[in-house]
């Protein structure tokens, strides 16, 4: 404990000593207890249980947001600790050297997988952060009766291309809309498999009875779609959503007009 | 150590259930078709990607009655460390493929014959192989990991 | 035995598909549309396959059939309530529904194909190419 509370690892804002001393302390039970005579005389101690409570304390320092170095440096207080306990156990240095080696080893792994596992728990936080900010990006605008809106903005790869579609299509069926404007004049760029996406779901769009419009296609966009050779002949493409709102409205048959003053001044 | 072997088991993959249903009646595919459908729920496998699998499942159990006059589906839910997947072979003794290159191209431009539907149905899925002998018989294999 | 009731809606006539379609279901299914279009003289078909989950290229044969046949005799065909699913996963499979038109449910699909025939009525010509599937 004395150990720990000296190493550089301590970080009192993260964890309380309280819960560094039951942490301390399972881990040396469980270690204790693998670690018998006969485990250690066979050479292959079943360190399984260890593992466990390793992981379990990894994951939860890595979510509460210690670093990774922090981590390594409990596992390793906990290596300097024992080798001073042999220190002073063992008197007859040979035998001292074998302890210490094997020690070494078995501890040595131990921070390791406590190393994997941390970056683990850190993979799932990216991951869930990563689903957040699709849902959160991939809005679907009602912008009219019948008509829908999705402003697309970031880098647009395969997986959120699919959450997009589906998205669209759930919303088609469930608004009865049947016109959906895409716009990606906040997509950075567009490169054959994107493009290739996008025409898939305007194929989809279309093959449920609905239609799908790209529109916010800026200048360089429009310049690499045609060198990358992709066909886009197929697809109704409009410069910005307005006009692109134009179009849906003339295809529902609305028109937008001015409403007519009294006053001779103003005419339109 | 025993971190090596516990490391070797994140990659490769295993089988959790298996099971084997027989294929020589149109019947038949529907109740295949439902039990893929289990396995696909069972997992946790969305529905998008669910339509995916079991449309190439029929795609595959139809090819089975009308070029082979039937054949076997092994059906399987697999892991790979943290993922699961459903995974099919569908295995028949019938005239095999002659060349299984040509059958795998995409001919879906002449609109007339959809022949063995392989090249629509390999995009459906995560994995696909394709083993075939002229008088022997052909197997394919399908695999669909839950999250595609 | 199982048929597919066929409904006449005014001058078309309303297959509502619920069952998974085998071999002889989908043939008794053809016979009786074309016997039913010849005997309403209906110009116009709506397939509903709302409640289908999965189609395959089985069923998209069927589907491309009864539409050639129904334009031989002179009526149009419009599949209506295609799921989200069964959408992406055509679109990946890369089946080609030609010359079936498409509309999202019966209401649209009915105002769709009375457009249709009022615009072939009135200046006896094709129907426009534009609302025809294509990939």
């Amino acid at each position: 404990m004395n150990n720990q509370l000296a190493s550089e690892g301590l970080r009192e804002d993260l964890i309380t000593n309280e819960e560094l001393r039951s942490q301390s302390e399972e881990l040396l039970n469980i270690l204790a207890g693998s670690l018998t005579e006969e485990n250690l005389k066979s050479g292959n101690p079943s360190i399984e249980p260890v593992i466990e409570i390793l992981e379990g304390i990894s994951i939860t320092r890595a979510r509460q947001g210690f670093t990774a170095r922090e981590t390594g440096l409990f596992v390793s207080g906990l290596k300097n600790a024992i080798i001073e306990l042999l220190q002073a156990e063992i008197k007859d240095s040979a035998k001292l050297v074998t302890e210490i080696i094997q020690i070494n080893s078995i501890m040595d792994d131990l921070a390791i997988i406590s190393f994997e596992t941390f970056i683990k728990g850190r993979e799932e936080v990216i991951l869930r952060q990563t689903d957040e900010i699709t849902e959160i990006s991939t809005p679907v605008i009602r912008v009219w009766e019948g008509v829908l809106a999705l402003p697309i903005i970031g880098t647009l790869d395969s997986q959120r291309t699919q959450v997009v579609m589906e998205n669209l299509l759930q919303e088609i069926v469930a608004t009865g809309s049947s016109i959906a404007i895409l716009d990606i004049s906040g997509v950075p760029a567009v490169d054959s498999l994107v493009a290739q996406h996008l025409l898939k779901t305007v194929s989809a769009t279309r093959l449920m009875g609905a239609e799908c419009i790209i529109s916010g296609i800026r200048p360089e966009i429009a310049q690499t779609i045609v060198h990358l050779g992709i066909d886009l002949s197929s697809i109704i493409t409009k410069a910005s959503l307005a006009s692109a709102l134009n179009y849906a409205f003339a295809k529902l048959n609305l028109t937008v007009r001015k409403n007519i003053t009294d006053t001779k001044k103003k005419q339109e | 150590m025993k971190t090596n072997s516990i490391r070797m088991l994140r990659t490769t993959i295993l089988s959790l259930s298996k099971e084997t249903i027989r294929v020589f009646r149109e019947t038949e595919v529907v109740l295949l078709r439902n039990r893929v459908k289990e396995y696909a729920v069972k997992i946790r496998m969305g529905l998008v990607n669910q339509t995916k699998l079991i449309t190439a499942t029929s795609e595959l159990a139809r090819n089975l009655l009308k070029y082979a006059g039937g054949g076997e589906v092994l059906l399987e839910i697999v892991t790979r460390g943290r993922e699961n997947g459903v995974r099919l072979h569908f295995i028949d003794k019938g005239p095999g493929i002659a060349d299984i290159d040509l059958a795998m191209r995409d001919g879906y431009s002449t609109g007339k014959s959809m022949g063995l539907g392989l090249p629509g149905t390999k995009r459906l899925v995560s994995e696909f192989s394709i083993e075939s002998e002229k008088g022997k018989g052909t197997t394919v294999m399908i695999l669909k990991w839950a999250n595609g | 035995m199982e048929r597919i009731p066929i409904l006449r809606m005014g001058k078309f006539l309303l297959v509502t598909i619920q069952v998974d379609l085998y071999d002889k279901l989908a043939l008794t299914l053809e016979t009786d549309l074309v016997n039913m279009l010849n005997k309403t003289g209906a110009r116009g078909v709506l397939i509903d396959i709302s409640a289908v989950s999965i189609i395959d290229s089985f069923m998209g044969r069927i589907i491309n059939n009864i539409a050639s046949m129904g334009r031989i005799l002179d009526a149009e065909t419009v599949v209506v309530g295609m799921q989200p699913a069964v959408a992406i996963t055509l679109v990946e499979l890369g089946l080609p529904l030609t010359g079936v038109y498409t509309a999202l449910d019966v209401e649209k699909g009915m105002d769709l194909l009375k457009g249709k025939i009022d615009f072939e009525d009135q200046f006896n010509q094709d129907a426009e190419d534009d609302d025809i599937i294509t990939f």
